[in-house]
């Protein structure tokens, strides 16, 4: 068997009876893994448990069972190898811009001279267009910069790993869209591996190699894993151009819409949690034959292309 | 805007205390004569009202004689019972600010490891309860009766006092600091007394001042009261002292002082406040 980057067993989230009820199980048996330099999406509807994965690989939470092994080395606590960014970006308030990196940087390497530290967080803070701002006290940031500060200092720490909680969760669509390139260039120049969780199946698309789909919680399962087949050059003018661009994202919606419901009714008759399985939408012609796929009705199509617009 | 404002106020606040300080000179002329209460001279004399009746509270002019005298020369020394304004205040200043940072020692590590472990908050909760609302002075007799010293005896009673609301306070800021900072210096690798220096203190540096403010507040109120008792020396001896005198004068003059003393160490604090706030 192939050595994956990161793999994932077995992973389960059960927290325990309250008083006179049933042990609450939030996702059961979760296997997937990533290779190195892919950028990785997970999506699931509100209480599916995503945030609990994420928190359990940035070892901020622990797992009921299931193992989490990165790089030959199992997942045990947090560690400098997985940079985190938060959806509330998380930055220290009373520390500068400036401040707020050198204090990742300096927790990352301690024996670093004060010119070297400097230099460094420099680089991160022109990487993300913060030229300028460096002494700025986060409250003087707008949101959309404030999580500029997040990325860089997560990539700052040259983490192997980044595990990212709807980054762009509370920013308005324009800055999303601002950021998402800069992430997307960022993650091409440093190969970056990123898992990240989003609620934006435009998100997925643009940014995600490989998405996977997570079902209605509790008890949620991956239900499969979406490869993104467009070219890896993406772009958020043209992206839409591509056939395959609507036939994944109808696919994506549709999942979300009505198939993470049903899963455990329509699952089929294969299904194996140990191997979810992996769809390639994108080259699969508009009406396929085998309808094992739980095509969506006709219906909703047209309602979805009025949303693209 | 602001600016009119603060013109306004300015000339209210001056208004009062032209209102009070003719009120007051008014209420402490002396009484018109006996003839016109209708008694007889003669009878005011035997009573001793006759020579110059006058009130026993000064005036408003005979206090600011005694407080710009008092104040030009504030470091005499002419034995135990004469000694300057300035003398007596830096007796007092000096065991409230020994009494305090000795409280400071204690409370705000002892209050780092009560807001950070949730088993010594709950061990340590029903002492602090209990110990908390105890006037500072009720331990007075016990401080004496160990120490056996009077001046260490009113710094014990101070360092008791300032001791809760820090206590309480220090607490309380460390347990509400934000999840997700910690998680931050988690993920980071930061060990737990860096993340205490750099994390946890820092964000919990405006609740902790607030504490201080108010234990400072507490501790110079007390500083009167506990002086009073263990004599000697201090400006609340001083009061009992002028008080034994019989004179109001000086009791007056003093406690302007206490006021203003207070008023700025209050506003020291409320500077180191400003400095350690962060906005969010």
């Amino acid at each position: 068997m192939q050595e994956h980057f990161l793999k994932i067993e077995g992973l389960a989230k059960v927290f325990p009876a309250a008083r006179g009820g049933k042990p609450l199980t939030v996702f059961d048996n979760i296997n997937f893994s990533i290779e190195k330099g892919e950028f990785v999406c997970i999506i699931g509807h509100s209480g599916c448990g995503k945030s609990t994965i994420l928190n359990v690989l940035a070892g901020l939470d622990e797992a009921s069972s299931g193992v989490v092994v990165m790089d030959g080395r199992e997942v045990k606590g947090p560690s400098l190898d997985r940079g985190v960014i938060f959806q509330s970006h998380a930055l220290m308030p009373w520390l500068s811009v400036k401040k707020n990196i050198e204090f990742a940087v300096k927790s990352r390497w301690p024996d670093w001279k004060r010119d070297a530290v400097r230099a460094h967080c420099q680089k991160y803070i022109d990487l993300v267009g913060l030229t300028g701002s460096e002494n700025k006290k986060p409250a003087e940031l707008s949101g959309g910069m404030k999580q500029r500060v997040g990325i860089a200092r997560a990539f700052a720490i040259q983490p192997k790993m980044l595990l990212m909680d709807e980054p762009f969760g509370a920013l308005d669509a324009l800055t999303r869209g601002v950021i998402q390139d800069e992430l997307l260039k960022i993650c091409a120049e440093t190969h970056q591996t990123v898992f990240m969780i989003t609620h934006d199946v435009d998100e997925a698309i643009l940014l995600a190699d490989k998405v996977i789909l997570m079902t209605n919680g509790p008890e949620a399962k991956i239900a499969e894993i979406v490869m993104n087949t467009l070219p890896r050059n993406r772009d958020r003018h043209d992206i839409h151009k591509n056939p395959q661009y609507y036939r994944i994202r109808n696919h994506l919606v549709d999942f979300l819409v009505t198939r993470s419901k049903q899963f455990a009714e329509t699952a089929p008759a294969d299904y194996d949690t140990q191997h979810p399985p992996l769809v390639k939408p994108g080259l699969t012609e508009p009406l396929p034959t085998d309808s094992q796929e739980a095509e969506p009705p006709r219906g909703m199509k047209p309602a979805l292309h009025l949303v693209n617009e | 805007m602001s600016k009119a404002i603060n013109l306004k106020s300015a000339v209210v606040s001056v208004l009062i205390f032209v209102v009070f300080v003719v009120g007051w000179h008014i209420a402490t002329q002396p009484k018109a004569t006996a003839a016109a209460s209708g008694v007889s001279a003669e009878y005011a004399a035997l009573m001793g009202g006759g020579a110059k009746p006058q009130s026993g509270m000064p005036t408003p002019a005979e206090v600011g004689k005694t407080f710009w005298e008092r104040i030009s020369d504030p470091f005499y020394d002419k034995g135990p019972n004469d000694k300057g304004i300035g003398i007596q205040l830096g007796f007092s200043l000096a065991r409230v600010l020994t009494g305090f940072v000795l409280a400071v020692l204690v409370a705000i590590p002892l209050g780092f490891l009560i807001g950070m472990s949730p088993v010594m908050y709950r061990a340590l909760n029903p002492y602090v309860q209990v110990l908390k609302p105890i006037s500072p002075l009720a331990w007075m007799p016990l401080a004496l009766y160990t120490i056996k010293d009077s001046s260490i005896s009113a710094v014990f009673v101070i360092f008791i006092c300032s001791l809760w609301p820090m206590l309480i306070n220090t607490a309380h800021g460390v347990a509400s600091v934000k999840r997700d900072w910690l998680n931050v210096a988690k993920t980071l690798e930061v060990n737990p007394l860096r993340t205490a220096m750099q994390v946890v203190l820092p964000a919990a540096a405006p609740t902790i001042l607030t504490g201080m403010r108010i234990s400072m507040g507490i501790a110079w109120l007390v500083i009167v009261a506990a002086e009073m008792l263990v004599g000697g020396t201090g400006i609340g001896y001083f009061v009992w002292n002028e008080w034994n005198n019989l004179s109001i004068t000086n009791v007056i003059f003093a406690i302007l002082m206490i006021g203003l003393v207070g008023m700025v160490l209050d506003m020291m604090f409320g500077v180191l406040q400003k400095l350690v706030t962060y906005r969010e």
